[in-house]
């Protein structure tokens, strides 16, 4: 999956949560949920609707690296390239 | 005959819109089942009869407006014979265009002409009301299509048997004028005004008293994680989740704090019906509860918070949950700020409040560490309890927070 189809299924994802997010307005280096406000159970759902889209397992302890959307995007681009690797 | 009447749909909202009948003269209506979809400030609600019967008459019809307790329709007692008169034709009917507002029966319905109502509440205007009556649509997407201004005889649905769903009303509001701003605007008006009046009320009449404790929750924290860590991700427990279940065992040994205050005397509850304050992304919140919260484990309250939290923000509960609750939790979140002291919601006489889970200083025997703590409140009502015992519930829900494994229970 190359950067930009990643990024347009996160943003769909995170869009699903909270309809009122613009895509544009987005910045990719401040930290999402202050940029959204999602709270404990929105990032639990946006999580899981990542799980569903993209087939990849998210560990709770792994948390705590995703504050930026950067971060999320790297992560999850990482994620992939493992699966595909094995 | 049985008078099925408007139920209390919670504190801030005393009138509905009547939006769409769910059965017929003649239908055979059992307890518990959603009869009709009822429009209010602040959401579309699924109306359940708590009367077994078969439906002799419909008094009110989809566009009228009408206060809780309203006689919305009668029923047949399940043996009742049917009286002669009883039957679709025997229903007085305003003729579209009717100008002035008249009454019917006992309830003082208020029948809003087809194209005076506001688009929301009848579909962009002068929806015919049985047109509306046939038309497969979920209470959220009518809820949307209502909000957005969209008329949804108009639409061709793309769901099972032609239902229209959320994705054809959201498309359809894409293609059509930007007109969409107003009626959210007065949807947000309305729902302020709701809060607003249901708050003062409180105010004048609930002598508040409040007090709050921090509780540490490494345990609770470390427990969850390790559960958490051996379960699929559909599966995860969230903080918010133990903090609810701890209040609702906690209330077990204080029932001068779960129950209701009605008519200058205080009936305390035997269940725990846990009503959960949720914000609404477009502003306001909505307290739906979750049912005998004492008694559901863990995950299974995970769960029944997941759904009500989604419902809640698509606009689909039901009668029951918003009417139901015996105490109030307000949960800032980790986004919020560090503790919270919120406002009783009459007729409840307690609201639980917590702020942000986070480390702070913490001093135990002689010694400092790093905990995560949260702070933890309680409103509650000077004319059922005082401070003391609200200090000590609150000690008791802390001794909660530190057993994870009894919680989960």
């Amino acid at each position: 999956m190359n950067p930009s189809e990643l990024r347009g299924i996160v943003i769909a994802t995170l869009q699903g949560i909270a309809p009122e997010v613009e895509a544009a307005r987005l910045r990719d280096d401040l930290p999402l949920r202050r940029q959204v406000d999602l709270d404990s159970m929105d990032w639990l759902n946006f999580l899981l609707g990542l799980n569903k889209a993209l087939g990849v397992e998210i560990p709770e302890k792994d948390y705590a690296r995703l504050t930026t959307l950067a971060a999320l995007l790297d992560y999850l681009q990482h994620k992939l390239s493992e699966r595909s690797a094995s | 005959m049985i008078d099925f009447k408007l139920p209390s749909l919670g504190a801030d909202m005393d009138e509905g819109v009547l939006l769409e009948w769910k059965v017929k003269p003649g239908d055979t209506v059992k307890k518990g089942q959603v009869v009709c979809v009822v429009d209010t400030a602040k959401a579309a609600i699924d109306v359940e009869s708590w009367q077994e019967g078969t439906v002799a008459e419909l008094l009110a019809q989809p566009g009228d407006k009408m206060p809780v307790g309203t006689v919305m329709m009668r029923l047949l007692a399940p043996g009742e014979a049917a009286t002669p008169k009883v039957g679709a034709g025997g229903i007085e009917h305003v003729p579209p265009g009717a100008a002035s507002p008249r009454k019917v029966g006992a309830g003082g319905i208020e029948h809003v002409p087809p194209g005076a109502a506001s688009p929301r509440k009848v579909g962009a205007g002068g929806t015919a009301p049985l047109a509306a009556e046939r038309r497969r649509i979920s209470p959220a997407a009518k809820k949307r299509a209502a909000e957005l201004g969209v008329d949804i005889d108009q639409l061709v649905g793309s769901g099972p048997q032609g239902a229209v769903t959320l994705e054809d009303v959201e498309k359809a509001a894409a293609q059509q004028p930007a007109t969409g701003a107003q009626p959210a605007a007065d949807r947000t008006r309305e729902m302020r005004q709701a809060i607003a009046a249901a708050m003062s009320h409180s105010k004048r009449e609930i002598p508040h008293y409040y007090v709050s404790e921090d509780i540490p929750l490494a345990r609770m924290l470390a427990w969850l994680e390790e559960t958490n860590a051996q379960r699929p991700m559909i599966d995860r427990l969230l903080p918010a989740a133990a903090l609810l279940k701890a209040v609702a065992r906690a209330l077990a040994d204080y029932p001068e704090l779960n129950g209701h205050y009605r008519d200058g005397a205080y009936q305390p509850a035997k269940a725990v019906h846990l009503g959960v304050a949720i914000a609404l992304r477009e502003g306001g919140l909505i307290a739906p509860a979750i049912l005998d919260a004492q008694a559901k484990p863990l995950t299974k309250l995970m769960q029944e918070l997941a759904d009500l939290v989604r419902r809640a923000r698509a606009g689909s509960m039901r009668s029951s949950e918003l009417s139901a609750a015996t105490v109030t939790v307000t949960n800032l979140g980790d986004q919020g700020s560090h503790g919270v002291f919120g406002v009783i919601t009459p007729p409840q006489v307690a609201l639980v409040g917590f702020g942000r889970i986070a480390e702070r200083p913490w001093a135990e025997n002689g010694g400092l560490k790093v905990l995560p703590v949260v702070t933890a409140s309680l409103s509650a009502d000077h004319r059922v309890s005082d401070g003391h015992r609200g200090a000590l519930f609150l000690r008791s829900l802390a001794d909660w927070l530190q057993q994870p494994e009894e919680l989960a229970r």
